[in-house]
């Protein structure tokens, strides 16, 4: 019972991956757009991609580190203690990206936009980076079983600094490609083309960081490595082989089902390291996942409410997703770069079709 | 929130060594995102209710101020889901020995409070950005579940902390959790007024907060629609709960000097074991006497017991380690917040004996002055109230079992972490501010010339105009 709720902890781990993974990659392609003239077509894009769904994305963390303290207690208190320098940069950056993101909505004056703006861009850049160190120092096995206090050394190591640039990679990565879709969707050429080389790009560099870090944990934790390439081989080829898809439909200028690929593929990361791990919880300690300091009610309890998740939050993420991709979630006339900023919306196609909601005496209700 | 989270500190202050410093910061940054989570819980309610009767009366004025607190509601939603994130963050970084001993057990409220969060986070997505987008009623469903899973979501946040009150619902051998009832830990002893309470509290905060904002324009003579309607649709709703608020505390105080009676003989001064006890209002206890306060002899046995000769636990039944740190703070804080409910109910009763009488509002500016610092005075009894269950059972942090020493990290390094969330939350604290006073400034010029969500479109001229 403890694996499948281990299985439950990483699922839910790889969701906020692969969707609030995005959200931070949709930031750094926000401080990577350049002025303010150059970039706001770019940013105008990532923000209304990123609005309805932010807040929704980021609670698969909150709900991540209640599964981890609830099913693995001792584990949890060891690695909040041993990282805590690194979590406690990942939470600051937390912190500044969604108050700067939602502040940056309703400053007009532009020099605070920017401020605000710029808090958002930052941080996304910084917190995967530091969660990612957390990861590789976990996988290196630097975090000991009844840790007392914090180590500098563990999540400075050359795997974990690796894991962290892979994150931030592939944060913008996974916000490469599903830009792409984005502005497809909207039939922006211009963007489309914009974020196809940046996806592109990301993608080359994510690899390169992957093949880096395998070779750094090749010589730094062979029992590791082998395990990655023992049992768990059939995930890195899986992760490796959506990679190379993804490449090459991009470069073929077909981005449809792109998405789930970039998806499945980084998905494949995080279960290749779960297998491998498996059912060691911290390497390099005793601690397993049955070992790790909770009962079977309370395996039994985070089951029920996984089902629970299943059944209710699902369906209600499909709900927001799908009004989203039909670009119904727009919030009316108080988009950030709509109005505020000038012509880049006016005019256009929904202003129009709001001018015909409000005159179609059908949709008064 | 200020003057709260300043007396906070000075109580951690008491303690010693790391976990000063841990107190602190939990006290700050939990005092902080409790409003916004009042906010998050209640404000909904409050838009759904003024949407409801925009779209059922086409009245143009509740479907504006409806969207206008939707915007509200998205930089309040957004602010809270980060600072509450920060939350769920500290509880292993500044506590990991109770997590360590007790995570398995706490952490399956927490667990069910996730799958709210995810709603509200979900539906606050739709209903924020669906404005115009989807057609009115539609648009109006979507914000339920916002406002239903915000309740759900305070009951399991609340089990939590009535949990640490009177803790239940597991065995342990050896120092490991050996069995846990799942149904116990949702439901302690003290969940029964606890939640209840916390409810109706950010009920008042959001209601209270929403009508002071509309009777300060109504001070400064913008005696018109738009303000009597904002006032009443956040008055009105807390005002009618306000009484029920009074009643669930009398309730709780009652079993808490039952439940926690070091707790409460801190919140009464209730030094030692005794019968005739008599009731403080205000006072400072210092080294066996109360300076500066009102003595009224038998009443607090009668409050407890409803007879005067009821005998009431002082704290003396335990060694003085044992006793809560600075206790006129706490009862300080208790009688901030009786009193301050009191003057809440007050104003509510006044508007309903006016409205019974003359089917009007009062006209006094005094009631105005009152309905403009409700906000304030329900944040602060709100505050208060949270000082007084967490100082309170000081301490411990898991009552009778672990002391917050025992849970508090052994890391260095607290002291830097506080003074950088300080400045965060301060920085982020002012914006969140300077931003709604933007908004405001923003609306009272936009009078004019906005159209309304679900409403007739403006005529052109002032479309072109715009």
């Amino acid at each position: 019972m403890a694996a499948a709720v281990g299985g439950i902890l990483l699922a839910s781990v790889t969701l906020y991956a692969v969707l609030g993974g995005a959200d931070f990659g949709g930031g750094l392609w926000d401080l990577l757009a350049g002025t303010t003239a150059a970039g706001r077509a770019p940013r105008a894009l990532i923000d209304e991609s990123i609005t309805p769904v932010w807040e929704a994305n980021h609670v698969w963390l909150v709900f991540d580190l209640v599964i981890f303290w609830t099913a693995f207690p001792q584990a949890f208190a060891s690695v909040m203690t041993t990282l805590a320098l690194p979590l406690w940069l990942a939470v600051g950056g937390i912190v500044l990206r969604g108050a700067g993101f939602a502040f940056r909505k309703e400053i007009t004056r532009l020099s605070w936009q920017r401020a605000a703006g710029a808090a958002f861009a930052f941080s996304s850049l910084l917190t995967p980076f530091f969660m990612g160190t957390v990861i590789g120092a976990i996988a290196a096995g630097a975090v000991p079983a009844d840790a007392s206090h914090a180590s500098q050394a563990a999540w400075t190591s050359p795997t974990a600094v690796a894991t962290g640039f892979l994150f931030t990679c592939a944060c913008g990565y996974l916000a490469g490609v599903y830009l792409v879709t984005e502005a497809a969707r909207r039939g922006d050429r211009a963007m489309r083309t914009y974020f196809t080389r940046r996806a592109q790009a990301a993608a080359i560099v994510a690899g390169a960081l992957s093949l880096t870090a395998l070779a750094e944990l090749h010589s730094s934790d062979p029992a590791f490595y082998s395990r990655l390439t023992g049992r768990a081989l059939p995930l890195v080829l899986l992760a490796g082989a959506c990679g190379l898809a993804v490449l090459a439909l991009l470069s073929a200028g077909r981005p449809r089902g792109t998405r789930v690929i970039a998806a499945l593929g980084v998905a494949a990361v995080i279960w290749g390291w779960g297998v491998a791990q498996y059912p060691v919880l911290l390497p390099g300690t005793g601690v397993t996942l049955t070992n790790a300091g909770a009962t079977q009610a309370t395996y039994v309890a985070v089951i029920v409410v996984a089902i629970a998740a299943v059944i209710l939050v699902v369906p209600s993420f499909a709900l927001l997703y799908a009004l989203q991709a039909r670009r119904v979630l727009r919030g009316g006339e108080n988009g950030p770069w709509s109005v505020h900023h000038g012509s880049l919306e006016k005019g256009s196609i929904h202003d129009k079709m709001c001018a015909r909601d409000q005159a179609d005496p059908g949709k008064l209700g | 929130m200020s003057i709260a989270s300043g007396a906070v500190l000075l109580a951690a202050a008491q303690g010693s060594g790391n976990v000063v410093p841990a107190r602190a910061q939990m006290a700050g940054t939990l005092g902080f995102h409790i409003i916004l989570a009042c906010f998050g819980i209640a404000l909904p309610s409050i838009v759904l209710l003024a949407e409801f009767i925009g779209l059922r009366r086409q009245d143009e004025t509740a479907m504006r101020l409806a969207r206008r607190w939707s915007q509200v509601m998205g930089v309040l939603v957004a602010v809270g889901a980060v600072t509450g994130t920060v939350l769920s963050f500290e509880m292993g970084l500044l506590w990991p020995g109770l997590m360590r001993q007790y995570g398995s057990v706490l952490g399956v409220p927490f667990g069910v409070e996730g799958l709210f969060f995810f709603l509200e986070a979900i539906f606050a997505g739709i209903y924020l950005w669906g404005w115009r987008r989807l057609p009115g009623w539609a648009h109006w469903w979507s914000g339920v579940p916002i406002a239903v899973s915000g309740i759900l979501g305070a009951i399991s946040v609340v089990a939590v902390n009535a949990w640490m009150n009177t803790p239940g619902g597991f065995t342990q051998a050896g120092g490991r959790i050996t069995s846990v009832d799942v149904w116990q830990v949702f439901f302690p002893r003290s969940a029964v007024y606890e939640m209840p309470h916390m409810i109706l509290a950010a009920y008042l905060v959001a209601g209270f907060g929403v009508a002071s904002v509309y009777a300060a324009g109504i001070l400064r003579g913008r005696r018109d629609r738009y303000h009597y309607t904002g006032f009443a649709l956040g008055f009105v709703p807390a005002a009618i709960l306000t009484p029920f608020q009074i009643f669930v505390g009398d309730t709780a105080a009652r079993a808490i000097a039952h439940d926690q009676p070091v707790k409460f003989a801190a919140m009464e001064y209730v030094a030692q074991t005794s019968r005739h006890v008599p009731e403080w209002l205000a006072g400072v206890y210092v080294n066996g006497h109360v300076y500066a306060g009102i003595k009224i002899p038998d009443v607090d046995s009668l409050l407890v017991g409803f007879g005067p000769g009821t005998q009431i636990t002082g704290w003396d039944s335990v060694a003085p380690a044992d006793r809560p740190p600075v206790v006129w703070l706490i009862h300080l804080c208790f009688d901030a917040m009786v009193g301050l409910g009191c003057l809440l109910l007050l104003a509510g009763l006044w508007a309903a004996w006016t409205g019974w009488r003359r089917r009007r509002w009062p006209r006094p500016r005094l009631f105005w002055a009152l309905g403009a610092v409700s906000g304030l005075a329900a944040v602060v009894a709100m505050e208060c109230g949270w000082v007084v269950t967490e100082v309170g059972r000081q301490p411990w942090v898991v009552y009778g079992l672990q002391t917050t020493a025992q849970a508090a990290t052994t890391n260095g390094g607290v002291l830097a972490s506080l003074s950088i969330i300080i400045v965060i939350y301060g920085v982020i604290g002012a914006a969140t501010i300077a931003i709604l006073l933007m908004l405001a400034r923003r609306w009272r010029r936009d009078d004019r010339d906005e159209a309304v969500p679900y409403g007739p479109p403006p005529p052109l001229a002032d479309r072109l105009e715009s």
